[in-house]
């Protein structure tokens, strides 16, 4: 029988999408948030709008995990069509609920766990009336059986539904009722609550739930951003449509209804990134937002930037590739993509947000590092990170925050001047001046992705040419010094980890295991590209380093290997690529399965 | 072939206009296309339309995609920034930058390949933006920097240089542009410049898209005998229907034009397109007419010139009335218009709470 497990267990839901689960799901977690008790969810849903099974995981973490967990302890399995895969991944002493309208006791035999049916469908279909209701409902009446079961506070569930439904208060009755039908019948029929449990806590003060595609949005308007465009792709529409809407309510003039924003949904990626760089080159703060076949297509205009010197921010959400590949599954597959987009000698610089906090920090970093090294940045987030809800410390703005334009010549100084040149190092940083359309005559240049002089004029000689281009890596060394920081955890150690982005909560989670069970380990968390001389420290000093990351190709263990002077031999990867997030799980077990195998055979290690 | 300055002098009797300044003061780096280039007229034509507004060359962005015309923006209005963007792409870098700053002018050169082929999604996208620009196409039937292969504009039994005949239709952008419902529709021929230059005026002042394609014969790969875009077969082919004069604001109209011959429309600027039509049946404010129009004589060999079609209503909005931004370019807004700042975040965080 189940140990008491009080705030700390993962309940899994299976539905089918498109019936209304995602709002039982956001009730229940935000009620256990309340509560003081930090929640993590995780959406795996289809590349659909209705009709094909989703799944919800909700992991109670008095610790404040917000990984996945790799166990189910409790599994809510309302879609017969994966009940088969849904009852097995149920750990052995846990629970599973199912909707016993249609029982189906050959299905969910399982001697090790305990099994609780609830008839929902049948429930739902007496009290309430028409199709589409029943379906709903019958999602709100199994929120009301967990609810009993792990001990939830009713008042604050109606609470929640009054906030949600300001506008059609009856609803909050509606759905009260469908929750007061499964709270009684789980109430009468089993002993709640089961010994997983809720009980208040007070951690999560100061703390909010909110996904990485809303907090990046909110960075671009507080960065000041004014020119947004983009092609709808998932997951990264959520970025998009979250900027609108806050500019909506923030950036309209209330009395004539003019928008301090422009919003363009362009013909597709090639024309988002044009826009963007238009609209740069014209000094307005502009992004956009895409996902890997976004990225894909934007090479030739990323790499036209980054010899002519446009600033521009891309998000892009990453997603499982190649090709189309999942679209609503997750993956940090888009490294090497990004790090050197389009022909020729080309590196940009990218910023690896680890979970909606950073996404929020990151998204004003990009657009200051855009201007003042006159260039693309990308902001890698993915599919975890931007669509799932997390809980993080409350976002903080300093109203002294001033954007950094770079160097952009006023109009007084272009008219001291005698003669402007556009590619010119005058600094030795290795970043040119540059001007704006519209100021003066004295300032106007060509732009061009042809081969210019430091003066700006068109050239095809050898002299010129390469001039300008070994400016662009004294500029590169410059951004070097100028991109956040890597954030390292231990010293001293012989083993390290080096990971990035969404990977992070599974490690610091595994790390607190792994040096609980007696190894010494340290951790590195890479924040951007190019790598500082604090990555190239970290691996000098490390005997072996797990890279930790979410593709099949090891492509941030490629990035360190072309970057730094690490050798290949000192880096073992773990990689994690189904599309689901990596869990604690999966890099204990990497780790002291390696820890393992080069005790056994120790010259592997120093000659692998 | 490296970048020519041309010496800045003028003689001092040369014509000044309203802000002081001489046509050369309108013009560019020196020309790298071949002798002869349809182009380099299209160019001159720009530099005195340029010059006869009285544009305060800052003001004007100078927008192009890749090919033998995209490289024109160099040759004209120096005071100007120009961006040379990527192959077919000039419309969204227009998009953006006229997004940013729509207090500028913005003039996009273009070819019939960086249009018609590789840049024909945007370029139909800008239309339905009514995007204020005014777009140029510098018509010649063919790539030139990569040597002559027929472009998707070639008419059908078009003779290449090298002999083959072009058997694909091409794609007609007057019509392409009628269809998709530009406001300002024309199409002109390197070789005319009273018609052209008027043009460029008109379409500079215009607001929303104005489209000009312009015939420009390409000297070296598709002015042979058997070509339909040669200057001897335009010349003979090329039939205007509708002339317009153009005539800013501050000036009067001095033309004597016959009674019943001219009709006037004035713009949002306050300046006035006088046109000529000289089929008395022809109506550039009836869109279907006029596309009829330009398909009849283009099934009999004919280019019909002119300003095909204008709509100067301002039925149509133009981008930023459709994004409702205000009059101020958004790049000229201040960082505090733009931050809703700390106390509001507190706010905005309640919600995720």
């Amino acid at each position: 029988m189940t140990t008491r497990r009080v705030n700390d267990f993962t309940i899994k839901i299976a539905t089918v999408n498109g019936t209304g689960s995602a709002s039982a799901n956001t009730l229940l977690m935000k009620s256990i948030f309340r509560s003081g008790v930090p929640v993590m969810g995780k959406n795996f849903f289809p590349s659909n709008i209705q009709g094909l099974p989703t799944w919800y995981e909700i992991r109670v973490s008095r610790d404040g995990h917000v990984a996945r967990s790799g166990r189910v302890d409790l599994m809510v399995a309302l879609n017969p069509e994966t009940y088969a895969r849904d009852v097995k991944e149920v750990a052995s002493g846990g629970f599973l609920v199912y909707d016993s309208t249609w029982p189906r006791p050959a299905l969910l035999s399982r001697s090790d766990i305990t099994v609780l049916g609830v008839p929902l469908a049948q429930m739902c279909n007496e009290r309430f009336s028409g199709v589409r209701t029943r379906i709903l409902m019958k999602n709100i009446c199994y929120a009301g059986v967990l609810a009993a079961l792990l001990s939830l506070d009713l008042e604050r569930i109606r609470g929640l539904l009054g906030e949600t439904y300001a506008k059609k208060p009856q609803l909050v009755e509606s759905n009260m009722q469908a929750i007061q039908l499964g709270y009684e019948y789980a109430r009468q029929h089993f002993e709640c609550p089961l010994p997983l449990s809720v009980e208040p806590m007070d951690r999560t003060a100061g703390h909010i739930m909110i996904d990485g595609n809303t907090a990046a949005a909110l960075g671009c308007v507080y960065a000041g951003a004014t020119v947004a465009a983009w092609y709808p792709i998932t997951p990264s529409t959520s970025l998009m449509d979250a900027f609108k809407s806050f500019c909506d309510r923030l950036r309209v003039d209330p009395e004539t209804g003019l928008r301090r924003f422009a919003f363009i949904q362009a013909e597709d990626e090639l024309a988002a990134i044009g826009m963007v760089l238009g609209a740069s080159w014209n000094g307005a703060r502009s992004f956009t937002a895409t996902s890997g076949p976004g990225i894909s297509l934007m090479n030739e205009f990323l790499g036209l930037a980054y010899y002519a010197e446009v600033p521009a921010v891309v998000f892009d959400i990453q997603r499982v590739g190649p090709s189309t590949g999942m679209p609503t599954r997750t993956q940090q597959g888009d490294l090497m993509a990004c790090a050197y987009a389009s022909h020729g000698d080309t590196r940009h610089v990218c910023l690896y947000p680890a979970n909606p906090e950073e996404c929020f920090y990151m998204a004003r970093e990009a657009f200051d590092l855009a201007e003042r090294l006159q260039t693309p940045v990308m902001v890698l987030s993915d599919l975890d990170i931007g669509m799932n809800d997390w809980m993080c410390p409350d976002l903080k703005w300093d109203d002294a925050y001033r954007p950094d334009r770079g160097k952009v010549l006023g109009l007084e100084e272009i008219r001291k001047l005698e003669k402007f040149h556009r590619y010119l190092d005058k600094d030795g940083d290795g970043i040119p001046w540059r001007t704006l359309p519209g100021v003066h005559p004295k300032a106007a240049y060509f732009t061009r992705g042809s081969g210019h002089t430091q003066f700006g004029a068109y050239t095809e000689d050898s002299a010129d040419y390469q001039v300008v281009l070994d400016r662009l890596l004294r500029k590169w060394d410059t951004a070097k010094e100028r991109v956040p920081r890597p954030i390292i955890d231990g010293a001293g150690s012989e083993l390290g980890i080096v990971s990035l982005g969404s990977s992070d909560s599974a490690i610091r989670e595994s790390l607190a295991v792994l040096r609980g069970r007696g190894v010494a380990i340290d951790y590195l968390r890479v924040r951007a590209f190019p790598f500082g001389a604090e990555v190239e420290r970290f691996l000098a000093a490390h005997r072996l380093s797990f890279v930790v990351e979410q593709n099949r190709d090891a492509q941030l263990r490629s990035l360190l290997t072309l970057e730094t002077a690490v050798e290949k031999a000192k880096l073992r990867s773990l990689l994690h690529y189904s599309g689901l997030p990596v869990s604690s799980s999966f890099i204990v077990e990497g780790v002291l399965a390696e820890i393992a195998s080069s005790a056994a055979h120790p010259q592997d290690i120093a000659h692998a | 072939m490296t970048f020519i300055t041309k010496p800045k002098v003028a003689h001092p009797s040369l014509p000044r206009n309203a802000l002081g300044f001489t046509r050369r003061d309108y013009e560019g780096a020196l020309s790298t296309l071949c002798a002869g280039c349809g182009h380099d007229s299209i160019t001159a034509a720009i530099v005195e339309a340029c010059w006869g507004l009285s544009l305060e060359p800052q003001n004007l962005v100078k927008l192009s995609g890749i090919g033998c015309s995209s490289k024109t923006t160099a040759y004209f209005v120096s005071g100007g920034h120009g961006f040379n963007s990527v192959h077919g792409r000039m419309p969204s870098i227009a998009t953006g930058a006229n997004a940013a700053n729509r207090r500028l002018s913005y003039i996009g050169v273009s070819g019939d390949g960086d249009t018609l082929s590789i840049g024909l999604g945007q370029f139909c996208h800008a239309i339905r933006r009514n995007l204020d620009m005014l777009y140029i196409i510098e018509n010649n039937g063919v790539y030139g920097l990569t040597k002559g292969q027929f472009s998707a504009s070639a008419d059908v039994g078009s003779k290449a240089k090298k002999g083959e005949t072009n058997l694909q239709p091409p794609i007609d952008p007057v019509l392409l542009a009628l269809d998709l419902g530009a406001t300002f529709v024309a199409r002109s021929f390197s070789g005319d410049k009273r018609q052209l230059v008027p043009l460029i005026e008109a379409g500079l002042r215009h607001r929303g898209f104005a489209l000009i394609d312009v015939l420009s014969p390409c000297v070296t790969f598709n002015d042979h005998e058997g070509s339909t875009k040669s200057y001897a077969y335009t010349r003979e082919h090329y039939e205007p229907a509708v002339l317009a004069d153009f005539v800013p604001r501050e000036r009067e109209i001095t033309a004597d034009y016959g009674a019943g011959e001219a009709s006037e429309v004035t713009l949002h600027d306050g300046s006035r397109i006088v046109l000529r039509k000289l089929d008395a049946d022809y109506d550039p404010a009836d869109r279907q007419a006029a596309a009829a129009k330009v398909q009849e004589r283009m099934s009999s060999g004919e280019y019909l010139t002119g300003l095909i079609y204008l709509d100067a209503s301002g039925e149509r909005p133009e981008f930023h009335q459709v994004n409702r931004t205000p009059e101020i370019a958004l790049n000229s807004l201040p960082y505090e218009a733009l931050t809703p700042g700390a106390k509001a975040l507190e706010k905005i965080l309640a919600r995720y709470r």
